[in-house]
């Protein structure tokens, strides 16, 4: 258990988080919001000035970062030039006072998690991006830390790369079981490796979840629109009969139907998000969808394995959808065309407004 | 990127790299002329390097000037990476401000006051402990000492704002303690600088005149003391001689460094 | 220990000796300096009064401003700081002319040529003061190379007055100084981005103009620092003057030098050093700005 109740610094805030042993946790926002900051001082780079860190129940608020069972791979990585990949990743065992012999095996062993045994005399000069950054990787796991934080850890690979090593991190994370904690304001980073995030703003948790949870059930404005595409319905309820919110909207010019458990009261305004997906498009009318909305198609985006398109309302909003490309009925859509839109009672969330 | 240089760049340079080499080379010239007058020409010959050799007087002031320089090359290096070391590092301190000022006033202070203030200092000492006993190669090593270490400090300084701190805090991750750090992490890695600020601060020493005239005493005598008692009674050739030596010299010296400090690749 | 005060003693560990070094060896000669300032020329060891005298009525303090009082009243010492200033504003706006132009077509060159153009730079500048000034007596007195020269050519009938003189002086104080012009100017210039040069161009700037609006301001802290590492030392230089000036030439610095070797009237020289002091203090805070954070 890694429980941090409370630090206050002007970069964060009141922030209480507990962390379960093996798990593997993001913490993601915009630039600013704290996570760094956080991040640094679970570390021991920086002090809170208020709160506690504990670690496994142990109090770890004031202890140096050389004393503390945690470990961090850093964004630019931060491999010692002038040593081996092998010396590098050796270092910590070697500030520990190990046996040599238990180094080398120990190193051997790591190296052949990450697959680097090939490069093992190698400096890390001689090394590509993504190379070394399972170096860094190696390096922080090889000690066995309670906690391993990770630092933006796909920001510099490029594409096709952060892909294959999202999958690989998530494989090693669960072979070691060791907690692991990634900061990163890549939301899709977040998502695809987590099994819980928390989304920070301006120094404050806005939201804790699993992924799924802080996708399909985003609690605030901030978390909605951060978290994926969104689109953004101001609206103002008319009717509630326990179970449906009946909402006008006026910008949409048109009335929705959406589930929603808790009373609201008349009059009061909401803010209802849709997920692009959520948005069905169509060439034809779908009286079937209890949404209904019609538009002109301003632009598409053909993105590979499905498309994003830019559709008007009369009213003047612009809707952001994304269909798959298999779907035959849409896949001849350009601009210009007249489409009809349509969601679910359930595909939107109700937020505050 | 690289474009060519324009011509009047080219021009400038050439001119510039002229005037720099122009006397030297001039010296250097002259001090294989035969004849006594320096400047007319009368035939090459190496008389003077033989002269010079049998020279005691200027073999034993540079003996004195390179027992002064390895020490005060050596003492500014410790004591000029420490300054330099907290000039970048330590964020705040009390007496920051004052230690800065110190740190890099020797640096541009025109000689003749550090050399009179630095006499008048050990003057009073005396007179007051007891210490420093009369002047002479300790009295000018202090002094070299204090004006090397401003040197150093500012390339220590200079080279650790560039260095990226990520190194040292990736070190203390990994569990070593902030001296370990800064034996195996920093210290190799700006060692370069190191090694470029010991030299510095030699060849300060070695070329002193001003200050080492006001520090010493009646048993030390500098190189450049006795080039400059000649020198002041007219150009000698027997000096060309020696110029040309030191030339030869610093140019190996400078050349074997620049090579050393090549990046491995 | 605290995490906190074990870092402070850490900090207290790494200072002391240089903090306690610098103040031992450079602030309190300066009190010093300006302690003997206040006193007067004496026979003996040391050749001052002292601060503190003891007599019938007891200790008492004997300071005087007579010396300072002697500075201003003989023009001797107004023209020498005067001249010291109007010889080293010339250099240093000399050095820069030429330093400039060489120091940006280093930063220019080819990667391969900038190492070794730079190394030329630097080795006069490694190789003894001394002698380079020493190498401008040969070229520049009555029979010396320039002047041979120029007879041998039939362009002159009679040798030239090249040295001893206030020409022969600038040149000294250029040809020396001028590696100190050029590796600031040079550090603050290779640290430029090109490629706003380049956007400057791509919006119609022809070179002059994107050199004046673009270049020229950016490389401002690299002349400011150049200008002050140049100027700061050489209004005391002594050396300079005194092998290659004459009468009309007097610096400061070898009045400085005068007085105490020649004179043994250790309180005046203390007191010149003095003036010279506080005429240095403002450039000298602009520069430990620029070299901390790294102009240099």
């Amino acid at each position: 258990m890694k429980r941090f109740p409370g630090s206050a610094q002007a970069a964060v805030g009141g922030v209480s988080l507990t962390i379960a042993e093996g798990e593997f946790f993001a913490l993601l926002g915009p630039s600013g919001c704290g996570k760094t900051t956080l991040l640094r001082m679970l570390a021991g780079f920086e002090t809170p000035d208020e709160g506690r860190i504990l670690i496994d129940g142990a109090d770890m608020t004031g202890v140096p970062p050389y004393d503390r069972p945690v470990n961090m791979m850093f964004q630019s990585y931060a491999l010692f030039p002038h040593m081996s990949v092998a010396e590098n990743v050796g270092f910590g065992l070697k500030q520990e006072k190990l046996p040599r012999s238990e180094i080398a095996a120990r190193v051997a062993a790591m190296l052949d998690l990450v697959k680097l045994t090939r490069h093992a005399g190698r400096r890390p000069a001689q090394l590509s991006g993504g190379e070394r950054q399972r170096v860094a990787l190696a390096r922080a796991l090889v000690k066995e830390p309670k906690l391993l934080l990770l630092d933006e850890p796909l920001a510099a690979l490029d594409r096709k790369l952060r892909e294959e090593t999202r999958f690989e991190l998530v494989r090693i994370q669960q072979r070691v079981g060791i907690t692991f904690l990634v900061v990163t304001h890549d939301q899709e980073e977040a998502l695809s490796m987590a099994q819980r995030v928390a989304v920070m703003n301006e120094g404050l948790i806005a939201q804790l979840g699993s992924p799924r949870e802080v996708y399909e059930h985003p609690q605030s404005r901030f978390v909605a629109e951060f978290i994926g595409g969104v689109n953004l319905f101001a609206g103002c309820v008319v009717g509630h009969d326990g179970r449906m919110l009946t909402v006008s909207c006026a910008e949409a010019e048109a009335m929705f139907a959406v589930e929603y458990a808790e009373r609201l009261a008349t009059g009061a305004e909401v803010t209802l998000a849709l997920r692009p997906e959520k948005l069905e498009v169509s060439p034809q009318p779908r009286p079937e969808l209890p949404n209904r909305l019609s538009g002109m198609v301003r632009a598409v985006a053909f993105r590979g394995e499905a498309s994003s398109c830019e559709v008007e309302l009369p009213g003047g909003k612009m809707l952001r959808i994304t269909f798959p490309n298999a779907a035959r009925a849409v896949s001849g859509l350009k601009a210009g065309d007249a489409v009809w839109l349509g969601f679910a009672a359930g595909a939107s969330v109700v937020l505050p407004s | 990127m690289t474009k060519k240089l324009s011509p009047f760049l080219l021009v400038m340079l050439a001119l510039g790299y002229l005037f720099l080499y122009g006397p030297i080379v001039s010296v250097v010239v002259y001090s294989f002329n035969a004849s006594r007058l320096v400047t007319v020409w009368a035939g090459f010959s190496t008389h003077w390097y033989g002269e010079l050799l049998h020279n005691e007087q200027i073999k034993d002031a540079a003996l004195v000037s390179l027992s002064i320089a390895l020490m005060s090359a050596t003492g500014a290096l410790i004591l000029g990476t420490l300054a330099g070391y907290a000039l970048a590092r330590f964020a705040r301190f009390r007496g920051r401000a004052l230690f800065a000022v110190l740190t890099t006033s020797p640096l541009v202070l025109p000689e003749v006051i550090t050399g009179l203030s630095l006499l008048l200092l050990f003057v009073a000492l005396e007179r007051l402990i007891g210490w420093p006993a009369g002047r002479g190669m300790l009295t000018i090593t202090i002094a070299h000492i204090t004006l090397g270490l401003s040197y150093v400090a500012i390339i220590v300084a200079s080279r650790l704002e560039s260095f990226d701190i990520a190194l040292e805090e990736a070190a203390l991750d990994l569990g070593a303690r902030p001296f370990k750090v800064f034996a195996v992490i920093t210290l190799p890695l700006i060692a370069p600088a190191l090694a470029a600020g010991w030299l510095l601060a030699f060849t300060l020493s070695l070329d002193d005149l001003v200050i080492a005239s006001f520090t010493t005493g009646p048993a030390a005598t500098t190189l450049p003391m006795v080039i400059f008692s000649s020198v002041r009674m007219g150009v000698s050739p027997q000096i060309n001689a020696l110029a040309t030596l030191i030339l030869l010299l610093v140019a190996v010296v400078v050349i074997a460094a620049s090579r050393l400090m090549k990046p491995k690749t | 220990m605290s995490p906190r005060a074990a870092s402070a003693w850490r900090r207290w560990a790494v200072l002391a000796l240089p903090y306690a070094w610098l103040a031992l060896f450079f602030l309190v000669p300066f009190a010093i300096v300006f302690k003997i300032s206040l006193a007067e020329q004496a026979i003996g060891i040391p050749p001052y009064t002292p601060l503190l005298a003891l007599d019938q009525s007891g200790w008492h303090i004997q300071a005087t401003a007579s010396n300072y009082a002697f500075l201003l009243s003989d023009s001797l010492y107004a023209k020498a700081y005067l001249n010291a200033l109007k010889f080293t504003a010339i250099a240093t706006a000399i050095c820069l002319l030429i330093g400039y132009p060489m120091a940006y077509a280093i930063a220019r060159a080819p990667d391969a040529w900038r190492t070794r153009l730079l190394l030329l730079v630097i080795l006069p500048f490694w190789t003894s003061f001394l002698i380079r000034v020493y190498a401008w007596i040969g070229l520049l007195k009555g029979n010396g190379f320039i002047n041979n020269a120029l007879l041998e050519l039939g362009l002159i009938h009679e040798p030239l007055a090249l040295i001893n003189n206030a020409f022969s002086v600038q040149i000294g104080l250029v040809y020396s100084y001028l590696p100190y012009m050029i590796l600031p100017l040079y550090a603050s210039l290779e640290k430029l981005d090109w490629t706003l040069l380049e956007a400057a161009s791509d919006l119609g700037a022809r070179p002059l103009r994107a050199f004046l609006s673009v270049t020229l301001p950016l490389s401002l802290p690299g002349i400011a620092a150049g200008a002050l590492l140049v100027f700061i030392p050489m209004v005391g230089e002594f050396v300079i003057p005194d092998l290659l000036g004459g009468p009309g030439t007097l610096m400061i610095g070898k009045v400085l030098w005068d007085e105490f070797f020649t004179n043994h009237d250790w309180p005046v020289a203390a007191s010149v050093a003095v003036a010279l002091l506080a005429l240095l203090i403002w450039p000298m805070g602009k520069i430990r700005h620029l070299l901390v954070k790294g102009a240099a």
